[in-house]
């Protein structure tokens, strides 16, 4: 066994023993960076030096038995959250060379925690896509057929984790960015309910959706990183004030007493048979620990997609006016009045999706088509805000696929916008709910990408999302018909 | 058509964004395309449903009015693509 192939528990265990130590850790995780990172693709940023002299404090304070949740444990960070003195482009010309004055409050906590941050990852630029090919400074590859997405917006999250390239990662979810690209790769996948982690120094996309949360190798790494970014954050004023629990303490076998919904809507037509087959089977394992399983009605899911692609546009038009050459980042050279400066910087700084968000937007804000989108997308938010209230009085957690069809090919989707937005029409009503949802490995598909199974249950009741994730895993013997790629 | 290519210009003037005519032309396509799925949302009868803008039910969150750090001038400057120390500097605008 490799130490990078390690979960997060097994590395630390050989870290507080001492058997071995984190600057041997990390230079074990740079050393399978440095050998298989020309095939994945994963990092925008890789910052080796920091990460040594990190291991080197965490030594320091593992050598007198101190040292925090994470202390030694080599992990990295989706490049849309800031990095103090660390280059976050957020996969973006327009902010190639920003280089943050301060940690976004996840990051603070990660160093707090002693964890050693290895990199910044790829993601579509602003974490507009559902690939990562909208990156742009490269797009990860799948690790388990690097023909394949690995899947966005945080696919270098997902990719980093499946190539044993780091631990965990942290990433950010606004419409299925954490889920997606965490089944697509085979990993777990947590977005967090809307508040429970801190958003100070995440760089805004659509500020009611966006979400933190972490990538990792198994359910138990997750709930570790729940424990380490939770909290309220007096800096970021939607966070809740919401106790913290130890969510490692969710982590029980049996699940007698809790009920699983089956929301009938999410295994309609369009629904990819081997994903069905691996989701019911997923769904029979957690029967088998207890659970009871009833069918239930989410009767909207059929508009969240619509609903999704006017109200985060909108956000985002209003986010991304902030990028105007004049504070930060990129700003186009001749320009002789300001308003050219402003245009030049942003046409040539941002990319196609990004603009393309912007002007659907914009138009949705516009005077006279505010009613007409902006209004009436807000207005059905709140039907399907009351679907799943009224599904969560039948049932505590509800279980479906996170994604209709496994990884498709590199490239196969780019000149057709509109059918990869209606692939994120599983994970996007999470967000407008501001409901958590987790992505947890439940298969393969018979060409060897991996499937996910997607959990969602009411504010606050991740503890129960990890419980029953915990069950699946514990329970589910997943056998992939090939090895990975790297 | 859901949107003309002239109102794709209009909206791009609107957001400070340059589009050659070839991307006038593509973008137009794909906003239609894109409008018109999303007109779905009109078959539901939405009259007297609140609108929502934000998932959980927070009001202000106020906090003590304390003095805390903040960053200096010239960390807050460090970004700037130009400026003099002082400020940023812009194209003249008078």
């Amino acid at each position: 066994m490799e130490l990078y192939s390690l979960t997060i528990h097994e590395v630390k265990e050989l870290l507080a023993s001492r058997e071995v130590s984190a600057t041997e850790v990390t230079r074990a995780l740079l050393d399978r960076i440095a050998a298989v990172e020309k095939q994945v693709g994963a990092f925008t940023t890789l910052a080796p030096e920091m990460a040594m002299a990190q291991a080197v404090a965490a030594d320091r304070l593992l050598a007198a038995g101190q040292g925090g949740a994470l202390c030694g444990v080599p992990v990295s960070v989706k490049d849309v959250l800031c990095t103090k003195g660390l280059r976050t482009t957020c996969g973006s010309r327009i902010l190639e060379n920003f280089l943050p004055p301060y940690d976004a409050t996840v990051v603070e906590k990660l160093k707090d925690a002693g964890a050693v941050i290895v990199g910044k990852v790829a993601m579509d630029e602003f974490a507009m896509g559902s690939t990562t090919e909208n990156c742009a400074f490269g797009t990860p590859r799948n690790p388990w057929n690097l023909d394949y997405i690995c899947g966005g917006s945080s696919g270098g999250s997902a990719a980093s984790v499946a190539a044993d390239e780091c631990y965990a990662s942290l990433g950010s979810d606004t419409g299925g960015s954490i889920r997606q690209p965490a089944s697509h790769c085979g990993v777990v996948g947590l977005k967090p309910t809307y508040g429970r982690v801190s958003r100070f120094g995440l760089v805004a996309f659509a500020s009611s959706l966006d979400q933190v949360g972490p990538l990792t190798k198994d359910v138990r790494d997750c709930a570790l990183l729940m424990n380490v970014i939770s909290g309220h954050d007096a800096r970021d004023s939607t966070s809740v004030a919401q106790a913290v629990p130890d969510f490692t303490a969710a982590l029980t076998p049996g699940l007698t007493g809790l009920r699983i919904g089956i929301p009938k809507e999410y295994f309609g037509a369009g629904l990819d048979p081997e994903v069905e087959r691996a989701v019911r089977q997923g769904i029979a394992t957690l029967q088998a620990a207890g659970a009871e399983i009833v069918e239930v009605s989410l009767p909207h899911t059929d508009y969240c997609v619509a609903v999704y692609y006017l109200v985060a546009p909108a956000e985002a038009s209003s986010n991304l006016a902030r990028y105007d050459g004049v504070k930060y980042g990129f700003r186009a050279r001749a320009a002789e009045t300001l308003a050219d400066m402003y245009r030049n910087t942003r046409s040539q700084g941002f990319g196609d999706e990004v603009k393309r968000r912007i002007l659907i937007g914009t138009y949705a804000l516009s005077s006279g088509y505010y009613d007409a989108y902006y209004k009436k997308a807000s207005q059905v938010r709140t039907l399907i805000i009351e679907d799943f209230k009224k599904a969560f009085a039948q049932c505590d957690v509800l279980a479906s696929p996170v994604a209709p069809t496994p990884a498709w090919r590199l490239g196969e989707k780019n000149d057709d916008p509109l059918s990869v937005y209606l692939s994120d029409i599983m994970t996007i009503s999470a967000n407008l709910a501001g409901i958590p949802g987790m992505s947890i490995p439940c298969g393969f598909s018979q060409a060897g990408l991996p499937i996910g199974l997607q959990l969602q249950a009411a504010h606050f009741q991740e503890e129960k999302l990890l419980a029953v994730a915990y069950n699946l895993e514990q329970r589910l013997t997943i056998t992939p018909p090939r090895p990975k790629a790297v | 058509m859901k949107i003309t290519p002239e109102e794709t210009e209009h909206v791009a003037r609107l957001a400070h964004l340059d589009l050659s005519a070839v991307e006038v032309h593509a973008m137009t396509e794909q906003l239609d395309r894109i409008l018109s799925y999303v007109a779905k949302l009109n078959a539901l009868e939405t009259e007297g449903v609140q609108p929502t803008t934000h998932a959980l039910a927070i009001h202000n969150a106020f906090r003590a009015d304390e003095v805390h750090s903040s960053l200096t001038q010239a960390e807050a400057l460090a970004n700037g693509p130009q400026q003099n120390g002082e400020a940023f500097v812009v194209p003249r605008i008078i």
